[in-house]
């Protein structure tokens, strides 16, 4: 079954990692097939940012998203731009201290910032709270593969601050959406 | 793997030990690896000041026996039309990534294209022919490019790996073989004059600098000897006959593509990103009888793959031009060809394509 993932954000914030991440741990680790993508501009922080990851049990062909039925959302602007045509069986979880606006469609606010911020003192941990709470919340990729794709992705040295944020990113997730 | 890196991956595995080139969005991946790489294989990775100084350096480093490319985009490719005439006539094997952006000038730095397929074929004053791949996935961004670096030695010209933001910053996992095959260069044999060839061997063999070879390299029209011959006819017109025809006679051996539904009335022509929305549309409709031809080398065009599709009645180009291979094809066929721009860039989508073919359809009549 095709799954279509959609972050978005500010850059700087690692939406455009929090794919590759994702795609990896579906690709390398759960043995499907992924594809990730990115639009990004010329601004380096602070610019919009916006990536996505289709996956697959078949070999993927047209690698855009189109229709994603997942967001993940780390801004108004991004929320405003992408999550708000989502559709309605779509699933949105999106950064509470950041988007301020409500989803008609399933969701889940994660206060991602804020608990990076309490939990680590590293508020650039946020986009990995934030691939903890989705993976744990829509089973997209497993718990197991999410793990390894974090480890390999992140810069050494880093590797118990960032699974402290997965595993934060997990129990988040694991509350009832709305 | 990013499709930049699956490139540069490519470019190592064959044989690839030197890379000069300045960095330009979206091919910076490309460079960024390189560096990283060519200390560990005992290569050299230079940054030039600019890209006229890039190709300069690749066409040096060719001539000392080594495999060399650089990688840009638009507006460095511009830069480099210069040169690419100069490998061309000096027969300098070279390598050229051109990750396209949207033009022209400076235009969509961030931003997919394929604006600049023309510009690699007659960019460079002058007449000679070269070779473009033209890859539609990462597992093709590394094998056309080894392929790139086969052809260049073969051919001794410059080749292209045409490939766009699409693919170049596309990330999917791929397979690396644990070898690939690889062509070395060919060097000219003891008491060969550095540019004797016959109808036969329209190729010389390589005087590689330093091996012993007396060796004259210039721009300017040239007889067997290398030295300059400028105002005999027969020496220009031999050599540039020669120069298209060494590639432009073999493009159907030189050509790689794949075919699908050669039975239909109504025939996709890509090559990039919009194969996959073809084979997207073809797999979600099994029932329609769509036709695709995938060009992995669009020059030298292969045109004889347009007769493996007897009941065409159209040939829709959807390209991220207005129409750049779609003129190309409309050169080689009495059959309609409709031509479907794609610009601001994103690639084709499946919607795109439906459009364009039920339009056609209504156009043809009949049943499906």
């Amino acid at each position: 079954m095709r799954h279509e993932v959609l972050f978005s954000g500010f850059g700087g914030q690692g939406i455009i990692l929090s794919a590759v991440i994702l795609g990896r741990a579906a690709a390398i680790y759960d043995r499907k097939y992924a594809v990730q993508t990115q639009v990004y501009g010329p601004e380096a922080r602070g610019g919009a940012s916006m990536s996505a990851v289709v996956i697959d049990d078949e070999q993927i062909l047209y690698p855009e998203v189109s229709n994603p039925d997942t967001y993940v959302i780390m801004s108004q602007p991004g929320y405003d731009k992408y999550g708000a045509g989502a559709r309605d069986d779509a699933f949105v979880i999106y950064d509470k201290d950041l988007v301020f606006s409500k989803p008609s469609c399933r969701n889940l606010p994660v206060p991602a910032t804020q608990t990076a911020k309490e939990l680590t003192g590293r508020t650039i941990v946020a986009n990995i709270i934030m691939l903890g709470a989705v993976v744990r919340s829509s089973g997209i990729v497993s718990e197991e593969a999410i793990r390894k794709a974090v480890l390999d992705s992140v810069p050494k040295g880093t590797e118990d601050l960032n699974l402290k944020a997965l595993n934060a990113g997990f129990e988040l997730g694991a509350k009832d959406s709305q | 793997m990013q499709g930049n890196i699956a490139c540069a991956e490519g470019a190592l595995a064959a044989g690839c030990r030197f890379f000069g080139g300045y960095p330009i969005t979206p091919s910076t991946e490309v460079a960024e690896h390189m560096a990283k790489m060519m200390p560990k294989v005992g290569g050299v990775f230079i940054q030039m000041e600019d890209e006229i100084a890039s190709i300069s350096s690749i066409i040096g480093a060719s001539w000392t026996g080594v495999k060399a490319m650089t990688a840009t985009s638009g507006p460095g490719f511009s830069l480099m039309m210069e040169n690419i005439g100069y490998a061309a006539i000096t027969e300098t094997p070279i390598v050229i990534i051109n990750v396209q952006r949207g033009g022209p000038s400076t235009g969509q730095p961030t931003m997919s294209a394929q604006g600049d397929m023309m510009q690699c074929r007659f960019g460079s004053h002058g007449d000679f022919s070269i070779i473009a791949l033209t890859p539609s996935t990462v597992q093709e961004m590394y094998e056309l490019t080894v392929k790139a670096f086969n052809l260049a030695e073969e051919f001794r010209c410059p080749v292209f790996l045409m490939s766009d933001e699409t693919i170049g910053h596309m990330r999917e996992r791929i397979e690396i073989p644990d070898s690939v095959d690889v062509v070395n260069r060919k060097e000219l044999e003891k008491g060969k004059l550095p540019y004797e060839t016959d109808a036969d061997n329209p190729v010389p063999g390589f005087p590689t600098f330093g091996h012993g070879h007396r060796v004259h390299v210039t721009g300017l029209t040239h007889d067997a000897r290398g030295y300059p011959d400028t105002t005999n006819h027969k020496t220009h017109s031999d050599l540039v006959r020669r120069l298209v025809g060494k590639v432009e006679s073999k493009r159907h051996e030189i050509a790689d593509y794949d075919i699908a539904g050669t039975d239909a009335e109504i025939v996709f022509l890509t090559y990039g990103p919009a194969t996959r929305t073809v084979r997207q549309i073809m797999k979600d409709s099994p029932d329609l009888k769509i036709g695709h031809i995938n060009l992995r080398i669009v020059w030298p065009f292969p045109e004889n793959v347009l007769k493996e599709f007897p009941n065409a009645k159209v040939f829709i180009v959807p390209e991220m031009n207005m129409g750049q291979i779609g003129r190309e094809v409309a050169r080689h066929t009495p059959v309609k060809v409709v031509y479907l721009p794609k610009l601001g860039g994103d690639m084709h989508t499946p919607q795109d394509l439906m459009e364009a073919y039920d339009r056609e359809k209504a156009l043809i009549g009949g049943g499906n």
